[in-house]
């Protein structure tokens, strides 16, 4: 009945299983390294429950949270950000023809001190600024105000002319 | 106009006071379903307050309230979801059958009953609540519990099984005989298929005919579509709740979670009528004599149940406390035994068949719910980890393929 799903990240496999619920929606659930099972039931209606099981009974569920749109991408956000570099890894290749790359930021850029959202990248090219390397330091999916510094890498999710696109413009070479 | 006004005052009393009852019911975490039923007996032939005006009205209510019922069990699953489930859960469904079909059938034979009236109470005892066992899932927060998808499983798969079954014992009551059912049942197992493979191919494009946008239009053309689809059913002499059901399937996406919505307060207005209808047509006074068999009956269902869930929940892989919340959770029969039982008053095949449907869907559907509780008393899992417990101590030479 569950039918499984792997996903590779930062090299480690993690087996996430998903069953349909019938009437219901589905759930997904991943058993961690420490033994313990976690999971999400996503309801038909939008409604998610993060479930966490038992340890004694692990069929059952010893609590099951119920997280609103906001609550459940605020956690996403928090989880996705400290995974982000590793992620990065795995994500490369995953979708066919969908790229990641480092793009570092020109010197010369117009854009040094401007906002992201000034670059209109994901409008021109379609392809995603997904995070910022900046000393050391990755800063998970930058929104429209964040503000470019001088060495600063952008981690771009796209096609190849996408991500040429997001090259050409940080570089300042194209004329709008 | 006097008959109106008359009319006007019972159904109002009566929606009122059952208003109040489900309230109360609510309050001390009881299925409406039982109480609907009580309110019936009181307001029935001999009963406390009979109705006088009202009763044809509530007829066709309880008519609507089955195709309602019905349908939004369709619009529940998707097509996809019911053959897919098929494949996995087969056994587990025939499993279910044979346990709580065949203790009705052998237990109307006993009772001198005719074979027309053995297979209605084979029905009546096979099919679990879907409604009530979706509502103590949720309550007592075993949604995401690894063995719900099993006992979801088996009420999808006995849901599935009606839309053979009721055309079926809809045939066989209209006395056409074993060859009239046999041909109702082909013509009923053609239209399934039909219906499941053009709601799989084709979902999408019938769905797109129906505009979302307009929640009004939505809800009259879902309606009437059903309603028509019900009707020239129960023409062809193939069920009308059958007929609801497939429209419930064929229609998908955004179409079935709008009509859903739409639907809801519709089926709870018209259900508790339906309930009520079959309430009425049960004599007070016939219930005394039957109370003792429906509960001898309603023990046996209910431990045949348990063992269904058992045994469904063992071939899953889930764990012994599993394995008893899976069985505990399947108890509490409803809706469907009372659609059924229904088919078999309006035909009058068996005049005890009333009221001791009446009697094992009240106790069942009292038990299921403190049954399905047992599972997190703490003396309940103390005594089953302690056989857990003797039970693993012989397997220790051999580790189990666990």
């Amino acid at each position: 009945m569950p039918g499984g799903r792997s996903s590779t990240v930062a090299g480690v496999r993690v087996r996430v299983e998903q069953t349909p619920l019938p009437g219901i929606g589905v759930r997904h659930d991943l058993v961690t390294s420490s033994g313990r099972t976690v999971g999400v039931v996503s309801h038909r209606n939008g409604r998610r429950d993060l479930v966490l099981y038992d340890v004694d009974d692990p069929d059952s569920c010893l609590a099951s949270i119920p997280l609103t749109d906001g609550e459940a991408e605020a956690l996403a956000d928090v989880l996705g950000a400290s995974l982000m570099l590793g992620q990065l890894a795995g994500l490369r290749q995953q979708a066919a023809g969908l790229l990641t790359e480092q793009i570092a930021l020109p010197a010369g850029s117009p854009f040094v001190g401007r906002h992201l959202g000034d670059t209109r990248a994901r409008t021109r090219t379609g392809a995603s600024i997904v995070a910022v390397l900046r000393d050391r330091e990755v800063i998970a999916s930058p929104g429209p105000s964040f503000a470019f510094e001088a060495n600063d890498v952008v981690v771009a999710v796209g096609t190849r002319e996408g991500l040429d696109g997001v090259t050409a413009i940080l570089a300042g070479d194209t004329t709008d | 106009m006097h008959s109106t006004t008359v009319l006007l005052i019972e159904v109002g009393a009566l929606l009122f006071a059952l208003g109040m009852l489900g309230r109360l019911g609510r309050s001390v975490g009881l299925s409406p379903i039982p109480l609907y039923l009580l309110a019936g007996l009181a307001f029935g032939h001999g009963g406390l307050l009979p109705l006088s005006a009202s009763e044809e009205f509530i007829q066709v209510g309880a008519e609507i309230g089955v195709i309602l019922l019905l349908v939004m069990l369709g619009l529940e699953y998707s097509a996809t979801e019911l053959v897919g489930n098929l494949r996995a859960a087969a056994p587990a469904g025939v499993l279910d059958a044979l346990l709580n079909a065949l203790p009705g059938a052998c237990f109307a034979l006993l009772m001198g009953w005719n074979w027309q009236a053995a297979l209605v109470l084979a029905g009546i005892t096979w099919v679990s609540s879907s409604g009530v066992i979706a509502k103590i899932l949720g309550d007592l927060g075993r949604v995401g519990n690894r063995e719900t998808p099993v006992i979801l499983s088996v009420l999808v798969i006995e849901d599935l099984a009606m839309a053979f079954y009721l055309p079926l014992v809809t045939a066989v009551l209209a006395g056409v005989g074993l060859a009239g059912g046999a041909k109702a049942l082909a013509v009923a197992v053609v239209t399934v298929i039909a219906v499941l493979v053009v709601a799989i191919r084709y979902g999408s494009t019938i769905s797109k005919f129906i505009s979302v946008q307009d929640g009004e239009a939505l809800l009259l053309s879902v309606l009437g579509l059903t309603l028509f689809v019900a009707g020239v059913a129960a023409e062809l002499k193939v069920s009308a709740a059958v007929g609801a059901f497939l429209v419930g399937i064929a229609l998908s996406g955004p179409v079935a979670h709008h009509a859903t919505e739409m639907l809801s307060p519709l089926r709870d207005l018209f259900a508790a009528v339906f309930f009520v209808f079959f309430g009425l047509s049960t004599a007070p006074a016939d219930m005394p004599p039957v109370l003792l068999p429906a509960l001898g009956l309603a023990v046996l269902t209910m431990a045949t149940k348990v063992l269904t869930g058992y045994l469904a929940a063992r071939r899953a892989g889930i764990a012994l406390p599993g394995r008893l919340r899976t069985g505990l959770a399947l108890v509490p029969r409803g809706e469907f035994s009372v659609v059924i039982a229904g088919l078999a008053v309006a035909s009058g095949v068996e005049p005890r068949l009333a009221p001791l449907a009446t009697a094992y869907v009240l106790i069942t559907v009292v038990a299921g719910p403190l049954l399905a509780r047992l599972p997190d008393y703490r003396w309940f899992r103390r005594i089953v980890r302690r056989r857990m417990a003797t039970a693993r101590r012989p397997a220790q030479p051999l580790p189990a393929g666990e």
